[in-house]
């Protein structure tokens, strides 16, 4: 009960604070010029990769934490170098930002006709920045609790060891158990690493400051390395009898030859299987992200529609980002979730015996 | 339409991170935690199946150890009572000893009794018989003084045995 005021209390100060700083903001395009705000373009500039992460903007300057670039150019060699060498003359050892264009964002060089060249670009950027953190604190995390029981055996853990151990085995025992069937052994721990790797990057995602907040499971790029991986595994461990199904399944002959419809449909298969689960996770997340923005950004967009209105879609804003945050933590297990649960259904699948009526009908 | 393009730089950062990740994770964390999770419930359920059994094993002890104490509590009865029975019998066998050793001992003392009474009566038989031998011959004294009474006496006498003889 006690806990409930707390909380209710603290939303009307959430939500009091924000007003305030919603006609706090009116006020300063009534003395200067009103400039428009483009939402869709800083929602996107919030959703792509970047290579300076950009933290907020106190007056005129920017605060920002400078990444290192990372370049190799065909003509000039290697160039390593911290992003806020652009800031100087906007160029760095003839490498620019592209303004616009098909490489926009990106770091591109000129070559002698004057058109844009992108160089190989291993530079860390936002996304690989937050990427290699996540990753960091996934090992750290795991091997800490994995090291409090090499200390003291069968002894029931406590805390957050205790909670990782009823985490790891309910995704082990409940998902990847009966979706992969008897050899499951040899597929959990990186199905385990595959959910851990999700869901860490996706709730860290969630938080808004700096070491989170990057859109990294929205980025199709991680989704695809996923997918690929999962896709591997698929089809270098499939049997004989997975083949065999694909190639010559249990359809009328009609079907088969001379025209191979069903193998081409299954064979499509193959390739749609990963295809789904890397656009699911990549949408949700992305979509996520995205939304919340949106909610954000509502509070600026209203500014022109004079202050009350201002005021109430700011209370509007918050509530709806709260609730849309709480769904999101929702959505970062339950798409960590999916993700493993169909990649040990498409392992199961691949792991196929042949069952008994194939070997009457041969 | 850049969002889905995947960019090589993030890619190979990927690769090498997830990879690494994935070989750490696969090789040094997960497995040592399911390991111990599976041991540790292989423990508890041997732990239980085993104290389930001692629960058996103590249930079968009691039970002995309860048939033990009957089997003793019974013994005591019948030893208590061997005893009691035995203890009748031996006070009745010294009963019986002692009233035909006392009968004997009355029998004894009546038998001396009887002896002694014959005793002092012959006795006193002996003792009037010496009196009156005594007397007698005082008497015989007495009238023999005289010397013819003497003779009459003898005379007398051998009268008497040839009186007998003949």
């Amino acid at each position: 009960m006690n806990s409930l005021r707390k909380i209710l209390s603290l939303i009307v100060i959430t939500l009091f604070l924000s007003t305030a700083f919603a006609f706090g903001k009116e006020e300063v395009p009534a003395a200067g010029k009103p400039e428009k705000l483009d939402v869709k373009e800083l929602i996107l500039e919030h959703l792509a990769d970047s290579y300076t992460w950009h933290i907020t903007k106190i007056g005129e300057t920017d605060i920002a934490i400078p990444l290192p670039v990372i370049v190799y150019s065909k003509t000039t060699g290697w160039h390593v170098f911290m992003s806020s060498a652009f800031h100087e003359k906007g160029e760095y050892e003839g490498l620019i930002i592209a303004a616009e264009g098909k490489y926009k964002g990106k770091i591109v060089e000129k070559d002698a006709k004057g058109n844009e060249v992108k160089p190989f670009d291993i530079s860390i950027t936002k996304v690989v920045f937050s990427l290699l953190f996540n990753s960091t604190l996934l090992i750290f995390i795991i091997l800490m609790v994995a090291r409090s029981y090499k200390k003291d055996t069968f002894e029931s853990k406590k805390g957050f060891v205790g909670f990782m151990e009823l985490f790891i085995m309910n995704i082990n025992d409940d998902v990847i158990k009966p979706c992969i069937g008897k050899d499951y052994r040899k597929f959990s721990p990186y199905l385990l690493t595959v959910f851990f790797f999700i869901f860490l990057n996706n709730l860290i995602g969630i938080i808004p400051i700096f070491p989170g907040g990057a859109n990294v499971t929205g980025n199709i790029a991680i989704t695809f390395t996923l997918a690929i991986c999962t896709f591997l595994i698929v089809n270098i461990f499939g049997t004989k009898e997975y083949w065999r199904e694909i190639f010559w399944p249990d359809v009328p002959v009609w079907l088969k030859v001379p025209l191979p419809l069903m193998p081409a449909i299954e064979l499509v298969g193959v390739f749609t299987k990963p295809f789904a689960l890397m656009i699911r996770l990549f949408a949700n997340m992305l979509a996520g992200h995205s939304i919340i923005l949106g909610l954000t950004c509502l509070v600026f967009v209203t500014v022109s529609l004079g202050p009350a209105m201002n005021a109430s879609m700011t209370v509007v804003s918050v509530l709806f980002t709260v609730f849309i945050n709480l769904v999101e933590v929702l959505v970062a297990y339950i798409q960590a979730y999916v993700f493993v649960l169909l990649s040990a259904v498409f392992i199961g699948l691949a792991r196929v015996e042949p069952h008994h009526a194939h070997k009457v009908k041969e | 339409m850049s969002l889905l393009l995947p960019d090589s730089g993030l890619l190979f950062w990927m690769f090498l991170s997830f990879g690494i990740v994935a070989f750490i994770l696969a090789k040094f964390g997960f497995p040592v935690i399911i390991k111990m999770v599976e041991d540790r419930k292989a423990f508890i359920d041997e732990s239980l199946l085993s104290a389930q059994k001692a629960y058996d094993d103590l249930a079968k002890v009691k039970d002995e150890s309860l048939l033990i104490l009957d089997n003793a509590r019974k013994e005591h009865v019948k030893i208590l009572n061997e005893a009691s029975q035995s203890k009748e019998m031996l006070i009745k066998d010294a009963k019986e000893k002692a009233s035909l050793e006392a009968a004997k001992l009355i029998e004894d003392a009546r038998k001396q009794i009887l002896m002694e009474k014959d005793d002092a009566i012959r006795d006193i038989r002996r003792q009037v018989a010496e009196l009156s031998v005594d007397i007698a011959e005082k008497v015989l004294r007495g009238q023999l003084e005289k010397k013819t009474e003497q003779m009459d006496m003898i005379n007398r006498l051998l009268d008497e045995i040839n009186v007998s003889k003949s």
